[in-house]
């Protein structure tokens, strides 16, 4: 998709809770909106934990892979 | 969001390592999602508003505490030793010790310091109150504390928790 444009990456890879939650906060208020952050995680509490944090702070998640060792997510900020 | 701001409303009552842990962490996590936060410090939480303070954790009256060594390999690490409080309290050094093993297991599991996440909280604008009460009884100054932290009683705290949507004693 041409309109799926990272414009940043966050690596809180051996990071654990609640910090993959707090840097992304962080970074998403650092880009505009409409854009889109890539968030890597080994915390595997992430997954709820980022599912929880999009419907609280009404950002999109749009995408949540668990690859095995590793967790990706992709966020835009709508606000 | 254009609808109204939730809340969560702490209070911290205990000084410890592994007490001053759950507010920060819940602080900072609300407040990655746009919460508006305070945490009331009394008693014993109240140290935690110290420029330096040490949090340091005793096993004596934690007798479920699991306690890991940081080191060996997995089949060591994994060994939850038992703690007979009788024996560690009569020791000397033990909390230092078990305040030593709980620092490195967190930090060898990605887990901030309360440090840190103490900052983390004042960067994302936590309102933490120190009970002036507590100041008196235990002869703490306005001076120790961080500068973001401001003095109130029960009354501060409760006004600003009555309409909160989280309120926990920790």
């Amino acid at each position: 998709m041409s309109d799926l444009k990272v414009v940043q990456t966050l690596d809180t890879s051996g990071l654990s809770c609640p910090m993959p939650v707090v840097k992304t906060k962080k970074a998403i208020n650092a880009i505009e909106v409409g854009e889109i952050l890539e968030m890597i995680a080994t915390d595997p509490g992430s997954i709820p934990d980022m599912e929880a944090w999009a419907r609280q702070t009404g950002h999109e998640l749009m995408e949540s892979h668990d690859e095995g060792e590793k967790f990706r997510f992709l966020i835009k900020k709508t606000h | 969001m254009e609808e109204k701001r939730k809340k969560l409303a702490l209070i911290s009552s205990q000084g410890t390592l592994d007490w001053a842990y759950p507010p920060f962490i819940l602080a900072t996590a609300a407040a990655a999602m746009d919460w508006d936060v305070g945490i009331f410090f009394t008693f014993y939480g109240l140290p935690l508003l110290k420029k330096d303070f040490k949090a340091s954790v005793s096993p004596v009256s934690n007798p479920a505490m699991p306690m890991k060594m940081p080191f060996g390999g997995d089949s060591f690490r994994n060994i939850n030793w038992p703690m007979p409080n009788l024996l560690m309290s009569n020791m000397p050094g033990f909390e230092a010790m078990a305040t030593n093993l709980m620092k490195k297991t967190f930090k060898d599991k990605g887990v901030a310091t309360v440090e840190e996440l103490r900052d983390m909280a004042v960067e994302m604008d936590v309102k933490m109150i120190g009970c002036q009460m507590t100041m008196d009884v235990f002869g703490f100054k306005k001076e120790e504390f961080i500068e973001e932290a401001d003095v109130g009683g029960a009354a501060t705290f409760l006004e600003f928790a009555a309409d909160a949507n989280v309120s926990l004693f920790v």
